[in-house]
């Protein structure tokens, strides 16, 4: 099948569906092409909230000075600002479109506190906040009738005789059958690259593969060495607590029962931005005051009813997984890969400097989040900037019409696909996955050396070369997953040699990047972004300058 | 821990017909059937096919049988599929019910989304919005919040025993979605959605089996959202179908003579000559069995009976009920 469209939207998670949505807006015949069906998407996940200055007495500054200051003062000024001013109608199309946000006593919207926050300014749905605005934004694309390639998995970028992006191939995971789609512009919006980590709070999908397809077609990567450590997360199988239990008021406690964020953060305690919280938790684990590698998340005090109606999915994880029953005991929590800051490098309007090329969400790197992402400005930045991304799109598909793709390079995926699966072999893809992600874990954690970093980069271009001995077991065409996973894990793998590169490469301790070899910020080298670009002997890195407006780096202090 | 699954197998291009295959595979303490699921993929078998991504019941991607009951696998421990299994017999996992099975446990969705997309699944205000947020009650969110928690698992529908025998049941997961709209005070399409619901393959072909109520792992309780929209059906005069009239009649014979009125029953259900004839084989079996006495009396207790619709009317804040209404 060969199919044109103005737009072409990668991902259906909340940027992907917003943008969509924008695009269609704009005036522009749109497609949406997921590996998933939109509501199985991870945006799903986010249970916390999502961030605006809406309250009469907060303000837009603020909220831009906290994640300017969250960041550690390495998010663009610029994007922070437009985030920022907004965030406040962002939040309110998502309530007209119908999304259940919690309500005050009056019937407005009513906010929660969380983390790196100078005020409560984050807007909720109980415990399950990105499912609650996922579903509605899918039930908004089913109104609009755009039309969606659900468990379509997009193996490229096409690019035209210019070298402007003109398009992507997919394949139909179902029938396994090669489709070429021809695009005015694309939009990539395919989410996290988690499972680069074992173990990870994201979702099993989330494998980064828009940002080795834009890294691949040659744009430049932004400070992936920014990987969050979430502080909560549970030991047996790394899932999220959410932020939002120590927003409601829960205490971090080490082995001793001290509230050790005392020490660290006296004014923020368990609130101080995520980074610090991290480092905090695992030098108590390090030195060790934890419990069994972990530490105590303790809402007890908070009662019954509070935890039944603001955290009962949290409570059902922690009996589940822990089983810990959160009402009457402390949940054993560790530091967890959680989210990338970094990503596919784009401006203000998602664009990223191939022609055609927009990128939204937690792919792209804009750079809003800089060193540190505070807790619920992501599924704000999925919505500011995936409907930024949207018409940006949109306008430039009007000036460039969609160009039909040349069955060749239809044929030429095919013909690529099939020689995958047909090739043999004596390596498993799970397997190569699991030492990546151990090897990630244990030297490109929460603490990093220079030692360790060039071992986990020696570990990895050793699963690279064995990776072309990967054999696919399963060689049929129908719903070929070992197909897919192949495929992620050759994403991945690209993907990991560019967070050990920026890693490397930035020697300070900045935002979530703790170098205990340069254990300070450097502001006179540093303050600058990491870039890595594609070379055929893995990333080479470059520099590139951060956008202040208005706050000059100061000292964080929690 | 050792697990020792038993797993339904399909591939469409080379079975003539499911089978079943055997994995023993190594678990953690706490792991979820899908875990073991999953280390029987990646470390045995990857031609094992299933969909699956968080982990934590809440992508609603991983539905399937266990033990010959409809669930998310990552939500359903190994050390819970075992309890009432005897020693040495393996967990069985096989595919959803009521969607056909594209291969192993992976199930076709395109009806499952088709019936979501029927019910106009998207909110309908009176009007452009306001220019801040919708004034609107807590409750009310919290009330809509019940069935917004549903994640689109169909892990109901697989279940429902009505779509067994009616695949155009627009099901439980649909209804439940279009309740919440009738709940939300945003939203202005209520007679309209009430007239859909109403219509075949709507909110009267459920057949209260709670099957739905029983396997949601979201507790959305499908079965009672059905009957609140069928009771706000009728509130709304939608009484004009074989359901809606089947239910005034089954109530009205029963305050009137203490029992139920078969005859009467279902001839006021059914509507037209052609629908009565189509019955009319059932009515005569019934006859001859004695199940359709051809004089219905009145109960010694009928009396007491209708007290019992009164304070039940008085306590809902009903009208009284008026003596057999529409005859
Ligand atoms: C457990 C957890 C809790 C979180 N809590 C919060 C919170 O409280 N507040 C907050 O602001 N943020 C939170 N986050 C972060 C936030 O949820 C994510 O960053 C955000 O939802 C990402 O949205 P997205 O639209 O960019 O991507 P996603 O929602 O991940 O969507 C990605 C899409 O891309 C598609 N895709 C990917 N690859 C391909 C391919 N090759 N071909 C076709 N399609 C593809 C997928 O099918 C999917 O539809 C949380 C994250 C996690 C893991
Ligand atoms: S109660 Fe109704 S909707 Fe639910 S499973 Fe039974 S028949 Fe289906
Ligand atoms: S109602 Fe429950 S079982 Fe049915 S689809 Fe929704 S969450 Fe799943
Ligand atoms: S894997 Fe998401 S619901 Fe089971």
């Amino acid at each position: 099948m060969v199919v044109r469209h103005d737009v072409l939207v990668v991902g259906a998670g909340l940027a992907g569906m917003r943008a969509a949505l924008a695009a269609q807006a704009a005036g522009a015949d749109v497609a949406i092409i997921s590996k998933v069906y939109p509501v199985r998407s991870h945006s799903n996940a986010a249970q916390g909230g999502i961030n605006a200055a809406l309250a009469p007495d907060d303000s837009w500054e603020s909220h831009a000075y906290d994640t300017v200051k969250g960041s550690d003062y390495l998010g663009d000024q610029d994007a922070i600002e437009i985030l920022a001013r907004e965030a406040p109608q962002a939040i309110l199309e998502l309530e007209h479109m119908g999304v259940v946000f919690n309500r005050d006593e009056e019937g407005r919207l009513g906010s929660r506190n969380f983390g790196g926050a100078s005020h409560a300014r984050t807007y909720f749905v109980g415990d399950f906040t990105g499912q609650a605005i996922l579903h509605v934004l899918y039930e908004q694309l089913v109104h609009s009738g755009i039309r969606a390639y659900n468990e379509y998995f997009c193996t490229e970028l096409l690019r035209d005789a210019d070298g402007a992006v003109s398009g992507v191939t997919a394949f139909d995971m179902r029938s396994g059958e090669v489709s070429a789609f021809s695009a005015g512009a694309v939009v990539l919006c395919t989410g996290g690259m988690g499972r680069v980590f074992e173990p990870s709070t994201n979702a099993l999908i989330c494998t980064g593969d828009g940002t080795a397809l834009a890294y691949r077609a040659g744009t430049a990567l932004m400070d992936m060495e920014m990987v969050q450590f979430h502080p909560t997360t549970l030991k047996s199988n790394g899932a999220l607590i959410s932020e939002s239990a120590r927003g409601e008021g829960g205490y971090l406690l080490n082995r001793d029962g001290e509230r050790f964020m005392r020490t660290t953060a006296p004014n923020a305690m368990e609130l101080a931005s995520r980074d610090v919280v991290s480092r905090a938790a695992q030098v108590e684990i390090n030195e060790g005051r934890g419990v069994d590698g972990c530490v105590l998340l303790d809402v007890r005090h908070l009662g019954a009813a509070k935890i039944m109606e603001r955290l009962p999915q949290i409570r059902e994880l922690a009996l589940e997984f822990a089983g810990a029953d959160m009402i009457d005991a402390p949940v054993p929590v560790l530091p967890g890969m959680h989210y990338e800051m970094g990503g596919i490098r784009t401006d203000v309007q998602g664009a990223t400097p191939l022609a055609g090329l927009y990128a939204a969400g937690e792919c792209a790197c804009v750079s809003v989040h800089g060193g540190n992402r505070l807790g619920a400005n992501s599924l704000l930045e999925t919505v500011v900037f995936g409907r930024r991304a949207g018409e940006a799109a949109a306008a430039f598909a009007r000036s460039r019409p969609a160009q039909p793709a040349p069955e060749s390079s239809r044929a030429d995926a095919e013909r690529a696909l099939r020689a995958l699966v047909a090739r043999g072999g004596h390596e498993r893809s799970a397997k190569l996955r699991l030492e990546m992600g151990q090897v990630m874990t244990r030297r490109v954690g929460v603490f990093r050396d220079d030692a360790g970093l060039r071992e986990a980069e020696r570990t990895l271009v050793g699963l690279r070369e064995r990776y072309a001995d990967v054999e696919i077991q399963d060689k049929g065409t129908l719903f070929n997953q070992a197909l897919v996973a192949a495929l992620e894990l050759d994403f991945m793998l690209d993907l990991a040699r560019c967070v050990v590169a920026g890693a490397l490469a930035r020697t300070e301790s900045r935002g979530a990047h703790t170098r205990v070899d340069h254990p300070r910020r450097d502001d006179a080298t540093w303050l600058k972004h990491t870039l890595c670009l594609a070379t055929p002997d893995g990333p080479r890195v470059d520099t590139a300058p951060v956008s202040i407006t208005r706050w000059q780096p100061q000292e964080r202090k929690y | 821990m050792e697990v020792h699954l038993r797993v339904q197998r399909f591939h469409p291009q080379v079975d003539a017909e499911p089978h079943w295959q055997e994995y023993r595979v190594e678990v953690p303490e706490h792991a979820t059937v899908l875990d073991a699921l999953l280390a029987a993929r990646d470390e045995q078998d990857e031609t094992l096919t299933l969909r699956c991504s968080c982990r934590s019941h809440i992508c609603g991607s991983c539905v399937m049988k266990v033990n010959g009951t409809s669930c998310l696998g990552c939500k359903t421990k190994v050390s819970h599929a075992r309890k009432r299994l005897a020693a040495g017999e393996p967990i069985r996992v096989a595919p959803a019910g009521n969607l056909p099975v594209v291969k192993d446990l992976a199930v076709d969705l395109e009806v499952f989304f088709g019936k979501v997309k029927a019910i106009e699944p998207y909110l309908q205000p009176d009007g452009p919005p306001p220019e801040r947020e919708y004034l609107v009650p807590n409750e009310a969110m919290l009330t809509v919040r019940e069935a917004m928690a549903c994640i689109l698992c169909g892990c109901c529908v697989s279940e429902c025993n009505s779509l067994e025998v009616e695949p155009r049941f627009l099901g439980p997961a649909a209804l439940a979605k279009a309740w919440r709209f009738t709940e939300d005070p945003r939203d202005a399409a209520d007679r309209h959605r009430l007239e859909f619901v109403s219509a075949p393959g709507g909110i009267w072909d459920c057949t209260h089996c709670f099957a739905c109520v029983e396997v949601c792992p979201k507790d959305v309780k499908p079965m009672e959202r059905i009957l609140e929209l069928r009771r706000r059906a009728m509130e709304a005069g939608f009484t004009d179908n074989n359901g809606a009239r089947h239910s005034q009649a089954f109530a009205d014979t029963i305050a009137e003579s203490g029992w139920l009125d078969e005859t009467r029953v279902l001839s006021r259900s059914l509507r037209g000559l052609p629908e009565l004839l189509e019955w009319a084989p059932v009515g005569m079996r019934a006859l001859l069995r004695g199940k359709m006495p051809l004089r219905h009396r009145r109960l010694s207790g009928a009396k007491q009976i209708r007290a019992i619709f009164a304070a039940a009317q008085r306590r809902s804040g009903e009208p009284p009920r008026e003596h057999a209404p529409g005859r």
